[in-house]
């Protein structure tokens, strides 16, 4: 197991995201390539959960787009996210949020947590 | 084939430089020593034989203990010929992963994962025969059929049929390598090898 932490490390790129979980809102700037030109992108929204670990870790993100909800899984360290943004630390009592998706309108808030 | 033999540690996902996802072995490469140089004169074709894993000298015979003597190492447990190395090699001299410091791809074999006695759909991707409701029972994984009936009145040889699945010698070519670490002697390739981890494989160039 130890060695394959060795082999993940070899690929790894230093560089500082912060640190987010469920129930926080935060803007994924991400590269995106049409034909040779790129430009970036900007997604925000709740993170749902938080999964994996090291270079294998994904965060799933879910917006409302419209009365849609749009939701996508980033894999963290991929070199095409240029930044994290934390906009909004929310208070949820568990890790994985799903029931979101049930709730719509008002019922959809999450309080923000305060320190 | 110039070579070394290694140990499958396991599987990742690593982002290559064009930021793709790609599948990712682990494997343990070396460091092999020589054990034994072959020669025309003596065996009638050139090849070197290497040795690699440890073992206690306890648990090995006395043939091969002498053989191990002779070459001035320690007993392995693995011991396997290979061919046209590009430096001169002596009895005795250690090979480790640089060896593939230029190797864009390698082939890697290994023994494949032991599945036991399968059908055919498992075995050779069959699709099983019909459907499995509208009253049809008991061939939903049947073979079909197997020939014609009293011409040639027998079965041809190689019909695909069940049978013992893996466990046998497999070979996956042309494995691009990804990176070479020789501090902790792992080489990363894109991609599977046959076998469990911890298996032994061999890597050629």
């Amino acid at each position: 197991m130890d060695l394959i932490k060795i082999a993940e490390e070899a690929f790894k790129v230093e560089r500082e995201l912060p640190e987010f979980g469920a129930g926080d809102t935060i803007s994924v700037s991400y590269k995106i390539k049409e034909g040779n030109k790129e430009r970036i992108q900007v997604y925000r929204g709740v993170v749902l959960q938080v999964k994996g670990s090291g270079e294998n870790k994904t965060a799933t993100v879910r917006k409302m787009s419209g009365n849609i909800g749009v939701e996508r899984i980033f894999p963290i360290n991929s070199p095409f996210i240029e930044k994290i943004e934390v906009n909004k630390r929310g208070r949820v009592r568990r890790a994985r949020i799903f029931y979101l998706r049930a709730l719509t309108g008002k019922k959809a808030r999450i309080k923000e947590r305060r320190f | 084939m110039p070579g070394l033999i290694g140990k499958k540690i396991g599987m990742t996902s690593v982002f290559s430089a064009e930021g793709k996802s790609c599948p990712c072995t682990v494997i343990e490469a070396g460091p092999c020593y020589v054990s034994q140089i072959k020669t025309i004169e003596n065996d009638g074709y050139e090849a070197v034989q290497l040795g690699y894993a440890d073992k206690k000298e306890k648990r090995t015979t006395m043939p091969l203990q002498g053989h191990f003597k002779k070459a001035g190492i320690a007993p392995k447990k693995k011991l396997v010929e290979f061919s046209d190395f590009e430096q001169e090699l002596e009895l005795g001299s250690e090979i480790n992963v640089e060896l593939f410091n230029d190797a864009l791809f390698v082939d890697v074999t290994g023994i494949s994962k032991g599945k036991g006695f399968q059908g055919v759909v498992k075995r050779h991707g069959f699709g099983g025969v019909g459907q499995a409701t509208h009253g049809q029972h008991n061939r939903l994984r049947a073979p079909g059929s197997i020939g014609a009936c009293s011409t040639p009145s027998r079965v041809f040889k190689g019909m695909r049929m069940a049978g013992q699945t893996g466990n046998k010698t497999a070979t996956v070519q042309n494995l691009q390598v990804l990176k070479v670490i020789p501090e902790n002697n792992l080489l990363l390739v894109k991609g599977s090898v046959p076998g469990a981890k911890g298996s032994y494989l061999i890597i050629e160039k």
